[in-house]
């Protein structure tokens, strides 16, 4: 971020670019798309960003419920989220 | 695969960066552990481009130079037998042998429900101000900030910086028990910083409205609005964002899976911060909500102590009670008003997890009723969220938590469920 490097990867089909240091949680915000549904299907994004709640899960790399925002992004990740 | 050290450390945050390298630097073989992908913890978090805080920087130097070694990015998931802890990457497991072990597992966010609280845009504060740190951005978002504590007004200092619009500040504490607080001995310093902060605030002509709370937050989808009490006053405030802080939980699981005795909720330990199970030690806020100072001097007790150093450690005794009753007094000025227990409505979810709502859990009449009729706590955060917003409205004790702490995959376990369980005698 400081010295502007940035990559690819890909969130609910589509390119994104982000800076490297930034998690995957923080992309999912800043894309402005639910992290997942809940059991009755209401749309949830990230909420304690320190690893406990879990609403803040969702697939990278065919991998489900991965806790995003403990995971940060690497070049040409694919991410499903909600 | 199974590494044996002298001191195996968990959570790399102030307390635990002290206690490591204390050890270390004594001679021990000391390893590391912590969930986050970089040291620092929640309050020395800082956007990884940047680089660690100065301050984590510091024991960074120390813990390099001692030799320590680190894990980051691995949890602690379960202990398949005594003296060995089981960490966890995506997937993939190791066993840590240790002869002591120092537990800095730090606190949560306290997180109590109300109407639309499950909305997109609702945020922790310290998690609104982690998203940031790690390149979510706020910039022109109109953002309020609601709970209560001296941490509100460093929220939306931090958010202000970052571009954000603060729309209000919210403490639910009164006036006069903050004045009170300002003027009280002990809370003198603490005192000062509040009242600068709320100063700043207001020359920033952002409203700090004590006394007040969120009833409600409205949207379609995602937050537009926040409904506060203030006074006798019901506002609605536009905002993109709401960001909740009240107060911390801390974070005993890992401690209570190693059978170390609890009391009155915080892990309880001796003079140099050993737990009831012998070898084991626990510092920071897991023993006590006590902040950045007395954390890093209770990390420094138990690496001495756990060096066998114990008169080195004994000299360091006095400042952690002074950081304590420090705290204790903040505590008491920022209390949880009553009619916070209140907020939720009969349809408010209280479990996140597995969407179980307020009628619901009203109907039981403890925690374990709850879990066995409505699924309460069953989700992967296993009840870390509800159980504290539970014991806070209904008044119910959570169980000890069973292992593993985390969801994990079953190949991680495998193994483990024949290991006898840690006990203390």
């Amino acid at each position: 971020m400081a010295n502007g490097e940035s990559f690819i990867i890909h969130l609910n089909g589509r390119p994104m670019r982000v800076h490297a240091g930034m998690t995957v949680a923080a992309a999912i915000l800043e894309a402005g798309v639910a992290s997942r549904l809940s059991v009755r299907g209401e749309p949830r994004q990230p909420l304690c960003g320190m690893g406990i709640c879990y609403e803040c899960r969702a697939s990278i790399d065919g991998q489900a419920h991965q806790r995003t925002c403990q995971i940060l992004c690497r070049p040409g990740i694919t991410v499903v989220a909600g | 695969m199974s590494d044996a050290f002298d001191l195996v450390v968990v959570g790399a945050g102030p307390g635990g960066l002290a206690a490591a390298a204390t050890a270390a630097e004594s001679g021990l073989r000391v390893c590391l552990v912590d969930d986050n992908p970089a040291a620092g913890g929640q309050i020395w978090r800082t956007r990884l481009a940047d680089g660690p805080a100065k301050a984590a920087a510091r024991w960074l130097r120390r813990i390099e130079i001692a030799h320590v070694e680190v894990r980051f990015g691995w949890r602690a998931v379960v202990s398949p037998a005594p003296g060995i802890l089981r960490v966890e990457q995506s997937g993939q497991f190791a066993d840590l042998e240790y002869a002591a072990l120092v537990l800095a597992t730090g606190a949560r966010e306290l997180f109590l429900p109300f109407p639309g609280w499950t909305l997109p845009g609702v945020y922790g504060a310290g998690g609104l101000q982690a998203f940031v740190k790690s390149g979510f951005s706020v910039r022109g978002k109109r953002v309020v900030i609601a709970g209560t504590g001296p941490l509100l007004p460093a929220v939306a200092a931090h958010l202000r910086s970052a571009g954000a619009r603060i729309v209000s500040v919210v403490e639910q504490a009164p006036m006069r028990r903050l004045l009170q607080f300002s003027a009280s001995l002990l809370g003198r310093q603490a005192g000062k910083l509040f009242e600068g902060a709320a100063y700043a605030l207001r020359l920033a002509g952002i409203p700090y409205r004590t006394g007040a709370w969120v009833m409600g937050a409205q949207g379609d989808e995602r937050l537009e609005k926040v409904t506060i009490l203030s006074g006798l006053n019901v506002l609605e405030l536009d905002a993109d964002m709401l960001a909740l802080g009240y107060h911390l939980v801390p974070n005993t699981e890992l401690a209570q899976l190693l059978s170390c005795e609890l009391d009155r909720g915080y892990v309880r330990v001796d003079e140099l911060q050993q737990t009831s199970v012998k070898g084991i030690y626990c510092i920071g806020e897991s023993t006590g909500i006590g902040g950045v100072d007395k954390t890093q001097i209770e990390g420094r007790i138990a690496g001495l102590a756990v060096a066998r150093k114990p008169d080195q450690a004994r000299t360091l005794v006095g400042a952690r009670d002074r950081q304590m009753r420090f705290v204790r007094n903040l505590a008491d000025a920022f209390a949880l008003r009553d009619e916070l227990r209140h907020s939720p409505d009969a349809d408010t979810l209280v479990c996140r997890c597995e969407d179980v709502s307020y009628r619901e859990l009203a109907e039981c009449g403890s925690w374990r009723e709850a879990k066995l009729h409505t699924r309460c706590g069953m989700g992967p955060c296993q009840g870390r969220i509800c159980g504290a917003a539970s014991e806070f409205i209904f008044g119910w004790k959570a169980p000890a938590p069973r292992p593993p702490l985390f969801p994990v995959e079953v190949a991680t376990l495998a193994g483990a469920a024949e290991s006898a369980p840690v006990r203390s005698d």
